[in-house]
């Protein structure tokens, strides 16, 4: 291998391992405050692409089916919820985010033409038809068991995961997409040849980060979800809801999966099951930290995108194996250096 | 008196098959201290946490005139209602001044802006957060713990403070200081649910008490009366008690 090659691989690297670093946050995020260990975070990343490459092709997505759907759904729950309690307060709120907002969207999809609309604005209709699924989906399989045990919580994970590729299959078929990039630009460092979409990934998953990290460092509702992942009861007693706090995570990781999913499009061709894989990999590194660091979940996904890359030269047809394997020496080495802290009383 | 604040009626809680705590009624007026004194296990942790809906429980509880029912903690904390827990549940690897500011969530949520305000009154109640504002909550001591407990309930501007052993592991100074700031509070205007093993400081302080024993309330009335009543001189306020006052 030579220098150039090398660059090239770890270019590679570093591009995936920053998606990666983006799911892994998502990860830590709502495992931290719902201990929901969230392998649906993958489809986020699928339905984003495709929704997106739908547009570009000139097809409604079938994923705006599913927004409809599912809030009318949510609505209908929390509807016959809330007469029972005579709270008929919340109606109102129930109606315009479950019912109203998921139908503007679908009135701007079919009114607008996506497909001849610069790419801004297909982005922001993806963003808008996917984003809201993630709380939709914790309200309809996870809040009904929130004081449920990790592994009653991951095995609903399996099952939201099965339940969303599924759907991936009907709406967007078993064919593999790929999106316009963002820029044709190409940049000359060198020997080494950048592309522009590179840098969009690298831009956007930096803005991101710290995007979050004042989010969660600055406003109210940040910290508010750091209290639930720190105490739950004391969250509560602050009038910190629960449910509240698992919309919002689940909001955030639904963004960041979509707009991974946006941001990878136009480099690999996404299938409807892609997100699995990208997903689990974002699940190692945030495994390398533990599910609790957020700096060393992002460290761990540059080195399983770096690890993937130059594996992917040496000895392609392992490549997968070799990433996941990366996870045995790291619980070992986990257990071996973790003391464990006792819960603060 | 006023119209009671907060108004439990026949209210019973059970861990599972076992009762903890029957038909238990108690009232708090507007601006009045209240005080609910027992020994260990009597069940004053499980009543004060029944009243702000973490525990399921039978019976009524009429808060501002309004009768609970799907009691959310979220909503009675929106209502007025603050409770210091026993186990104070601050959030250790967050600041001082973030523990505060959450105080005020549920104040902040409904468009309320003047938390500034708030933590500068919370400030001068207690000066020593103040000088530790950036020190992580879970590497305070334990009074300052204590004090931060308070301070973050405060923080919610309650209608009815209800606060679990404020004095529990202090020293006799800090215990003084804790129980003349809650006399304080009194003098703003809010209600105050006082569950207390110190039962002399407690007294001292309140309007009116309970004695709580194994679940239900073995006596009732003026805090003056009670410290005079033998029974609970004999019990609670004398040394080397029975443990439990006997029925008659
Ligand atoms: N989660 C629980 N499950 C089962 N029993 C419980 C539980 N919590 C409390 N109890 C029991 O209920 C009774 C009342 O407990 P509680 O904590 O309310 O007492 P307390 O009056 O606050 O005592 P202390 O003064 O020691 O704090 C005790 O017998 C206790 O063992
Ligand atoms: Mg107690």
């Amino acid at each position: 291998m030579d220098l150039q090659i090398a660059l090239l691989l770890g270019q590679d690297g570093i591009v995936n391992g920053a998606i990666y670093a983006l799911l892994a946050l998502a990860l830590v995020l709502v495992f931290a405050v719902t201990r929901v260990i969230f392998i649906p975070q993958g489809e986020f990343v699928a339905y984003g692409a495709l929704t997106l490459a739908a547009f570009q092709a000139g097809k409604t997505p079938g994923t705006l089916w599913l927004l409809l759907g599912a809030g009318a759904l949510v609505a209908l729950i929390d509807t016959v919820i809330a007469v029972r309690a005579g709270a008929l307060g919340r109606l109102k709120r129930i109606a315009l985010w479950d019912l109203v907002l998921p139908a503007v969207v679908a009135g701007l999809v079919l009114w607008l033409e996506p497909g001849d609309l610069p790419l801004v604005a297909q982005v922001a209709l993806s963003l808008a038809i996917v984003v809201p699924l993630g709380p939709m989906v914790y309200r309809l399989a996870y809040q009904p068991l929130a004081e449920a045990s990790v592994l009653v919580l991951l095995i609903v994970s399996v099952a939201v995961h099965l339940a969303l590729v599924g759907l991936g299959l009907l709406f967007f078929g078993a064919e593999g997409s790929r999106t316009t990039p963002f820029s044709e630009a190409q940049f000359n460092l060198g020997t080494l040849t950048v592309n522009g979409q590179t840098l969009w990934v690298l831009g956007a998953s930096a803005v991101l980060i710290v995007a979050l990290y004042q989010f969660f460092g600055r406003t109210l509702y940040g910290k508010a979800l750091r209290a639930t992942a720190i105490n739950r009861v004391g969250a509560r007693l602050m009038g910190i809801s629960t449910t509240m706090a698992g919309k919002l995570s689940f909001t955030l990781a639904a963004g960041i999966g979509a707009l991974s999913g946006i941001l990878i499009a136009p480099i690999t061709t996404v299938y409807y099951d892609t997100g699995f894989l990208v997903g689990l990999k974002g699940f190692v590194a945030a495994i390398i930290a533990g599910l609790v660091s957020y700096p060393l979940a992002a460290a761990g996904a540059i080195l399983v995108g770096l690890l993937e890359s130059f594996s992917s030269f040496w000895a392609s047809a392992f490549k997968e194996v070799i990433v996941f394997t990366l996870i045995i020496p790291v619980l070992v080495w986990r257990s071996l250096t973790s003391h464990h802290v006792e819960e603060e009383e | 008196m006023t119209t009671p604040i907060l108004e439990i009626r026949e209210l019973c809680v059970s861990y599972g098959k076992v009762e903890a705590l029957h038909h238990i009624n108690l009232k708090v007026s507007a601006g009045q201290i209240v005080t609910v004194i027992g020994p260990n296990g009597a069940g004053k942790t499980t009543m004060l946490s029944a009243i702000m809906g973490l525990l399921p429980s039978k019976g009524e509880i009429e808060f501002q005139g309004e009768v609970q029912r799907n009691i959310e903690v979220e909503h009675l904390v929106a209502m007025g209602m603050t409770l210091v827990p026993e186990k104070r549940e601050l959030f250790g690897e967050m600041s001082v001044e973030d523990n505060l500011l959450l105080g005020a969530f549920q104040r902040y949520r409904h468009g309320d802006r003047d938390e500034g305000k708030t933590m500068d009154q919370v400030f001068g109640t207690f000066p020593r957060l103040k000088e530790r504002r950036m020190q992580l909550a879970g590497t305070l001591s334990g009074g300052e713990r204590q004090m931060l407990a308070v301070g973050r309930a405060l923080m919610a501007k309650p209608k009815l403070l209800m606060l679990d052993e404020p004095s529990l592991g202090l020293a006799p100074l800090i215990v003084r200081e804790i129980f003349h700031i809650i006399a304080d509070l009194k003098k703003t205007g809010v209600a105050i649910l006082l569950v207390e093993q110190n039962a002399r400081a407690a007294l001292q302080i309140a309007d009116y008490g309970y004695v709580l024993e194994t679940g239900s309330v073995a006596l009732e009335g003026d805090s003056r009366q009670l410290a005079d009543d033998p029974r609970v001189v004999e019990t609670y306020l004398g040394l080397g008690g029975s443990g439990a006052i006997k029925k008659e």
